[in-house]
């Protein structure tokens, strides 16, 4: 791979922009044979039948790749929006003689809505409130499937259910319905590499630092379930189209673990493997037949399939084989950007960067941090520190919006960013980094910071197109000194330069003010030193900086400012070695006699 | 009026239940940050021992509620060294995809071996109940209603006056900190598993006379019991007692009052009213992250 030329954004981006087009072409001609086969060959009812199944299922497991493999949510319902989209087509194609596809789309947006509905009232709780939900919302929908007989027909199901004309003949609706599994692969498969996919891997791998690196977690996570109920519903309509009969036992709770079962036997992150494990256990049960003679037996097979997957094979046949492959195959080594990391922070307000005015945080009785005032001048290192428990990381979470201030008042260049999520205040211009280190672990070093350029509001990536984000991310590893290694994953870094990365991200941002959570801690002296030097260089770039930490030597060489904290209350503030000397500070360190 | 009073009655004797039940989801969730999906297989599989002990073998009641209780707490161990230790170092997602796993295996082979067809246990009293003035008191709901409070007392004295219970709440709350003291993590889990089968158990043996003993018995009183956590307070036990009584009286009045066949429904929308609206539960606090 050549060095992209300098200075030459256009060219760079137009000689991107074919190899990508050429590297998809195979997938579009294999696509179009398999339509041309599935139209084209003579199938006898019972292939035709299985193939039809097959098709329809792994659009409805594509679903599943996209909310759990992607976004890491559980979705125990997916058969109930499978069974939205199949009864919408099979409702409305015969009881209320409307078109097909009005049918098939009505069915996407019904799925969509109830999925965009659950997601939200559920999501921000976590992933055992959602199991139980999507659980009880799937006996709620089959309830309802078996008694509103008015509007379904009840346990007998809806019979003669229409086509498309254009798509009479089974062959030529299997041929439809192939190429829809083709269109909806190809999207599923290129989800991760758009912004949205980036969001979810984030939002997957560390909720906490999506939120601080500009990503809304709890948008993320209901576009990703609700991304998935609808290809739920699509799958459904395509499905009762197929087979002209659709009932209640179809969309049963047993068909939603069925789904996760395929899911996760194949692979649950991409859409290679649902496809190879949708295929397998719609196959299997047929060479099988004679355990579907005993009821129950085919099922329990699949409960302890699951466990058995969960606990030896995580990632899947598909993740298997990815995994013994790349074990063959070299990194792609990563090209030198073609510039230095420029960081030119916004100057909208005065001179002061953030004016924190009577912050407080209290936990019940506890004051943690009581009436903290602090003003941190443009262009300036400014330290927070105070012995163990005066409220410093609470002062810093409250600052980054983990938690909410009890009162007080936080501007950030002349912004009031008290009451914003963690999200809105890295758009307006804060980046910070974990005192526990808190990278995306699935991802590489590269992928991780270009989540960090990605920061809504990022004036340094001007379109934001991903040969200008790997460009900034780029940029921002070598400035820290990893570029050479942006391929790895974050699994092969040593602790200090996972901190590394983690500033790396804050930087590739380009933020208005950094929040520097003990960067220091854990780090030997070496490395340290490594420490103090880029520090050094980020600030004379004009980046303002708010550090917290316990090595002195670190504290009062970099910074110009220092404000002591003791007990949740401010005990000093000034210039630094004027405030090191302060007698306050010096009891409070060492002690009074 | 005296329709009310013996609706309420009715409610709280199912309400136990769930009590029961979600007392067991509580303990496990408590000492392992895990939800157990399976928690409600351990009521339906206990209601088809004592099938098997006393119906179909003929045996003594009482004899065959201590089997099937030891069952039980056999069943605690194979689920927990199955199932839950050999991914104890995983994200809670394996975990409970691992214990949806387990249910479903579970609940198919009842089915596999006995059929779909649902099953009768006689009550543990020949009488089957005492007119109390306007109010008809079922012995079975009576029977249910004391051991619920009897295991609630007996839950506390365990936990606040015993060492045994100190350790556990001690796992619970700091594994690491808990196996520096000389604490066995793995035996208080394993405990911890144990006790909350042979909780779920006791709650399926209750209640079968009332039920029928059939395969969706556990599912449907799992995501009653789950419901019930999350209305009184995701884990705490309180809260899980409260609300399975709540549940019960909420889903008796729904019953009879609304509509019969949705009678299942109406957990789930109280369920999603309190998400929405409180959803740390009656007792519970806000769910924060530590940064």
């Amino acid at each position: 791979m050549s060095a992209p030329s300098d200075n030459m954004p256009i060219t760079v981006s137009a000689g991107r922009a074919k190899p990508l087009l050429l590297r998809h072409l195979p997938y579009f001609i294999c696509a179009a044979v398999l339509v041309a086969l599935a139209a084209g060959m003579q199938f006898d009812g019972y292939v035709l039948n299985i193939l039809m199944q097959a098709t329809t299922f792994s659009i409805a497991v594509f679903g599943l790749s996209v909310v759990l493999g992607l976004c890491g949510q559980i979705n125990l319902a997916q058969a109930a929006f499978f069974g939205f989209g199949a009864y919408a087509v099979g409702i409305g194609t015969t009881d209320l003689h409307l078109n097909y596809w009005l049918c098939l789309v009505a069915g996407c947006v019904i799925a969509l809505a109830a999925g965009a509905f659950l997601g939200m009232s559920t999501l921000r709780l976590g992933g055992h409130y959602l199991a139980m939900v999507t659980i009880s919302f799937q006996q709620i929908v089959t309830l309802v499937m078996i008694n509103d007989i008015a509007l379904t027909h009840g346990p007998d199901g809806v019979s003669n259910i229409g086509r498309p004309a254009l798509f009479q003949t089974s062959q030529g609706y299997l041929a439809f319905c192939v190429a829809m599994l083709a269109i909806v692969g190809y999207l599923v498969w290129h989800l991760p590499d758009t912004r949205l996919g980036r969001a979810m891997r984030a939002v997957r791998d560390n909720e906490l630092a999506a939120g601080v690196n500009g990503i809304d977690v709890l948008r993320t996570k209901v576009y990703a379930f609700a991304l998935c109920a609808a290809l739920g519903g699509l799958a459904g309509g395509l499905f009762a189209g197929g087979f002209a009969y659709v009932s209640p036992d179809q969309f049963a709770f047993a068909d939603s673990i069925v789904f996760l079962t395929m899911s996760l036997l194949g692979g649950v992150a991409s859409p290679i493997g649902s496809a190879i494990g949708t295929g397998l256990l719609i196959l299997i049960p047929e060479w099988l037949r004679f355990l579907k003679s005993v009821p129950g037996l085919y099922l329990a097979i699949y409960g302890l399939f699951v466990i058995l997957i969960i606990r030896f094979m995580p990632d899947g046949i598909w993740g298997f084989v990815n995994a013994a492959f790349a074990r063959w195959c070299a990194k792609a080594k990563a090209p030198a950007p073609s510039a230095a990391l420029k960081l030119m922070p916004a100057t909208v307000g005065g001179d002061i960067v953030l004016d924190v005015k009577g912050l407080s945080k209290y936990f019940g009785g506890l004051k943690a941090v009581d009436g903290v005032d602090i003003q941190v001048k443009r262009g300036g290192v400014h330290a927070l520190i105070g012995p163990n428990g005066s409220g410093k990381t609470t002062t810093l979470n409250v600052l980054s919006g983990l938690y909410r201030a009890t009162s007080g008042k936080i501007l950030l260049d002349g912004t009031d960013i008290t009451n914003m999520p963690p999200h809105q205040r890295t758009a307006a211009g804060l980046g910070r980094t974990f005192q526990n280190i808190r990278l995306f672990r699935s991802m590489t070093a590269l992928e991780n910071v270009e989540i960090g350029a990605e920061r809504p509001g990022n004036t340094m990536i001007g379109e934001g197109g991903s040969a200008a984000l790997t460009e900034r991310a780029l940029e921002a590893l070598n400035f820290v000194g990893l570029g050479s290694r942006a391929n790895e994953l974050i699994s092969s870094f040593s602790y200090g330069h996972q901190r590394l990365i983690e500033i790396a991200r804050a930087l590739a941002a380009n933020p208005t003010l950094l929040l520097l959570d003990e960067p220091a801690a854990g780090l030997n002296s070496t490395e340290k030193l490594e420490l103090h030097e880029l520090l050094k260089r980020i600030a004379a770039q004009g980046l303002t900086i708010l550090i917290i930490d316990h090595d002195m030597t670190l504290v009062s060489e970099a910074a110009q400012h220092i404000t002591v904290l003791n007990f949740g209350r401010r005990i000093a503030d000034g210039e630094s070695m004027a405030v090191l000397r302060h007698p306050d500070v010096v009891s409070a360190y060492l002690g009074t006699e | 009026m005296d329709l009310v009073l013996q609706l309420l009655f009715t409610g709280i004797g199912i309400g136990a239940v769930y009590a029961l039940v979600a007392l067991g989801f509580v303990l496990i969730f408590r000492a392992t940050n895990v939800v157990n999906f399976a928690q409600g297989e351990f009521s339906m599989v206990a209601a088809y021992l004592m099938v098997v002990f006393s119906v179909d073998l003929g045996w003594p009641y009482w004899l065959s509620f201590l089997l099937s209780l030891a069952g039980m707490a056999l069943l605690g161990v194979i689920f927990n060294l199955g199932v839950y230790y050999p991914l104890r170092h995983r994200s809670f997602l394996p975990v409970i995809i691992a214990t949806i796993g387990a249910s479903i295996l579970m609940a198919n082979s009842v089915l596999a071996i006995y059929g779909p067809q649902p099953q009768v246990l006689q009550g543990w009293f020949d009488t089957p109940g005492i007119q109390l003035g306007p109010v008809y008191l079922d012995s079975q709901y009576l029977l249910i209603i004391a051991v619920t409070i009897a295991l609630v007392i007996f839950n506390y004295w365990f936990f606040e006056h015993t060492m045994l219970g100190k350790k556990l709440q001690a796992t619970s709350q700091d594994k690491e900190m808990a196996s520096l003291l000389g604490i066995s993590v793995s035996t208080m889990i394993m405990l911890t598993f144990i006790y909350s089968a042979v909780l779920g158990g006791l709650a399926g043996i209750l209640v079968a006379p009332v039920l029928f003993v059939s395969i969706q018995m556990g599912s449907t009183i799992a995501l009653k019991a789950f419901a019930a956590t999350i209305i009184g307070g995701f884990g705490d036990v309180t809260g899980a007692i409260i609300g399975g009584l709540a549940l019960g009286v909420i889903e008796t009045f729904g019953a009879a009052y609304i509509s019969v066949p949705y009678k299942d429904g109406f957990a789930f929308l109280v369920l999603i009213l309190f998400l929405v609206f409180r959803p740390q539960g009656i007792f519970g606090e806000r769910v924060a992250e530590k940064a």
